[in-house]
């Protein structure tokens, strides 16, 4: 008997079993079809250490755009887009383990990429190969795009430091009617990088430079160099380095009380320059790719409402930390989007072809026409970058 | 182009080295151990100052006072905990326990701190005075100033003071010296805290020109040994003028020719004086009998 009721309960057990089984796939299967496999956006940069805070500004950017894209319905007629992210630590060989992770494993249809260079420009050679497209929003190498690849997976929605070069040099010269600039680098390869650019431009613009003088990072008298540079002749500087080096520049032309325009790349916004600068640091112009200061377009409007809506801290764009960080990842997010629209596929090569199909459209840094054509994957002109001086701790835009 | 600047750049830099080196000098004359976190030290000394005075709302003689008192203790605690139990064994290891120390430390700050410089505010920082065509800032004058009178100060301490006699006859013979009933490990606690305080002190003092960060003492702690070396690790005069000749040589190239070059020549010359003259260029020449 009680054979019976065991094998009465085996039986019972077995059919319950399947039919929860048959129903759960029913269940599975009606829910894939309703909801369409969601795009994977992969996202490298540094999330942690001294330049977490880049890696949490493209994150709101990014995020921001994601958001409003699938509340409009995703992208390819209904897919959500979800944001996957992998912490690069500033180290180019972490950055390519992990961008290999996130195609290979985790499917995504692109990677973006963050603040550091040498972690970009490592990048190159695993995007060729796994044939997945990449999208830079900060670091400025030239080389990361104009990496001689055909067909080319690297696009850019950011600063070039060629394009930069070249503008610092209009800047100065339309600013300041500077005639013979002198230079004065940071003494490592982003200070070479801006050396080879700022001599191309010179010979574009057919502005000779006074000299180019390099300093170290860790220097804290760079009199003898800017003396070197006064005395053959400089009537205005380019200075390219970070905050705190650069810091030691605008102290030392104070020390020789020599009053000469100093024009910037963007690399004085990372840091405290305002702090440790001294009373100098108002005289700099800096380029930026946006700011949040000033009339903003309705994308501007939009954004700026977004972000203080999501962060309490936010109170206006004085609180926005590293805002082209936002920006640019706001729009280069905007831009992939109508790339996969375009392509109606996350396969990598379709998806590239798909970054050159993108119709016009108006984002928060300006309105896109063609932002991407082959032989020229970077979104951003030279015309595009703004111009701003520091007040306290905010970056205002200069009036021109 | 040697002008009052770059003399005084020159005076600044190596006053700094020769703040240093002395701690070397200390440590070794009594102990024959040196203490190669230095660098570091002089790094907890800015960051200390800087956030008793400026977080803290410490009035700076205060703040320094306090920082002082810190980086002594902090060199006991070296003693005791990073140098002794190897030293005790005569084993060398602790060279590389220092090192290793020197660099917890860093990163210690870099996690507490963080990773980026931070302004050391100083009336002595804020307007330079305008010298024959030179722009000096006050606290370029007071370094070399503190420099000097710390060097000398030490050696009137180690030749008047009861104290300073008991630290030479530690260093002359260390088995003589316990044998007269001095108390020899005490000396060598007090030989670190003293080493590790003028660190702390080299580091208050260059804060408002170079800033705070974690990695400020690096190169600092091994140009310093660098300058120990070539003046001579026994001589307390030899280490201070060492500094000062090393300081004005390297303004003197950052002034006529790139930066680059100031570090291959400076260390250049360490290589060419232990050729030449092991013991430094005021060093003591000893022989050892076997």
């Amino acid at each position: 008997m009680s054979s019976s009721i065991s094998s009465s309960h085996t039986r019972r057990t077995f059919l319950l079993t399947t039919g929860t089984l048959m129903v759960g796939l029913a269940v599975a299967s009606y829910a894939d079809a309703a909801e369409p496999e969601a795009v994977k956006i992969g996202l490298v940069a540094a999330l942690s250490g001294n330049s977490a805070l880049s890696g949490e500004a493209i994150t709101r950017g990014m995020s921001i755009a994601i958001d409003e894209i699938n509340a409009h319905g995703g992208v390819m007629g209904g897919r959500k887009l979800v944001l996957v992210r992998r912490d690069d630590e500033s180290n180019p060989s972490k950055g390519q383990l992990a961008a290999r992770e996130l195609i290979e494993k985790e499917h995504v249809a692109i990677v973006f990429g963050g603040i550091d260079t040498p972690v970009s420009a490592a990048l190159v050679n695993v995007m060729q190969e796994l044939k997945r497209p990449y999208m830079g929003v900060w670091a400025a190498g030239t080389g990361i795009t104009h990496n001689g690849k055909t067909p080319n997976y690297m696009f850019r929605v950011s600063a070039v430091d060629e394009r930069v070069d070249l503008a610092m040099m209009k800047y100065a010269h339309k600013s300041y009617s500077t005639s013979k600039p002198g230079a004065i680098l940071v003494n490592n390869p982003w200070g070479e990088s801006n050396q080879k650019g700022l001599e191309k431009a010179a010979a574009e613009l057919k502005m000779p430079l006074a000299g180019v003088e390099k300093y170290g990072a860790n220097d804290v008298d760079i009199t003898p160099q800017l003396s070197r540079l006064k005395a053959a002749g400089a009537d205005s500087l380019i200075l390219v380095g970070n905050a705190a080096p650069a810091a030691q520049v605008m102290k030392s032309l104070e020390r020789m009380d020599w009053q000469v325009p100093v024009v910037s790349h963007w690399g004085i916004s990372g840091g405290r320059f305002n702090e440790l600068a001294g009373p100098r640091y108002k005289d700099v112009r800096f380029m930026q790719t946006y700011s949040f200061f000033g009339k903003q377009n309705p994308v501007g409007v939009k954004v700026l409402a977004e972000l203080k809506k999501r962060y309490p801290e936010i109170k206006g764009p004085e609180d926005i930390l590293a805002p082209v960080g936002v920006a640019n990842s706001y729009d280069a997010m905007m831009l992939t989007a109508l790339a996969l629209n375009a392509a109606k596929s996350t396969d990598g090569d379709e998806l590239r072809e798909g970054f050159y199909k993108i119709p016009n459209y108006t984002g928060l840094i300006k309105t896109y026409k063609k932002p991407f054509k082959i032989g020229d994957n970077d979104a951003l002109e030279d015309a595009d970058y703004i111009w701003v001086r520091y007040d306290g701790k905010n970056a205002l835009p200069v009036v021109q | 182009m040697i002008s009052l600047n770059v003399v005084i750049a020159g005076l600044v830099a190596g006053s700094m080295y020769g703040l240093l080196a002395l701690g070397y000098h200390i440590t070794w004359i009594v102990s024959n151990t040196v203490n190669f976190s230095q660098g570091a030290s002089l790094m907890v000394g800015a960051v200390l100052g800087y956030v008793l005075h400026v977080r803290y709302g410490l009035p700076l003689a205060a703040a320094a006072l306090a920082t002082l008192i810190l980086c002594a203790l902090l060199g006991w605690l070296i003693q005791r905990c990073i140098v002794a139990p190897f030293a005790k064994s005569g084993s060398i290891a602790w060279l590389m326990s220092t090192i290793a120390f020197g660099i917890i430390l860093e990163n210690a700050v870099m996690l507490s701190f963080g990773k980026e410089s931070r302004s050391m505010p100083s009336a002595l920082s804020e307007t330079p005075l305008r010298w024959f065509g030179s722009g000096i800032y006050p606290i370029e004058l007071v370094i070399p100033v503190v420099g000097v009178a710390c060097a000398i100060g030490l050696t009137i301490f180690l030749k008047t003071t009861l104290l300073g006699k008991a630290l030479l006859a530690a260093a002359q013979n260390r088995d003589a010296a316990l044998l007269q009933g001095i108390a020899v490990p005490r000396l060598v606690s007090l030989a670190y805290m003293v080493s590790t305080a003028l660190a702390g002190l080299a580091g208050l003092l260059i804060a408002p020109k170079t800033n705070v960060y974690a990695g400020m003492g690096v190169l600092f702690g091994l140009k310093a040994f660098a300058v120990a070396i070539i003046g001579g690790i026994d001589s307390a005069v030899g280490v201070i003028v060492a500094g000062f000749l090393y300081g004005l040589i390297e303004a003197t190239i950052a002034a006529s020719m790139p930066t680059a070059y100031r570090e291959i020549i400076g260390f250049s010359l360490v290589i060419v004086v232990l050729a030449i003259k092991p013991e430094g260029l005021f060093g003591r020449r000893t022989t050892q009998k076997v």
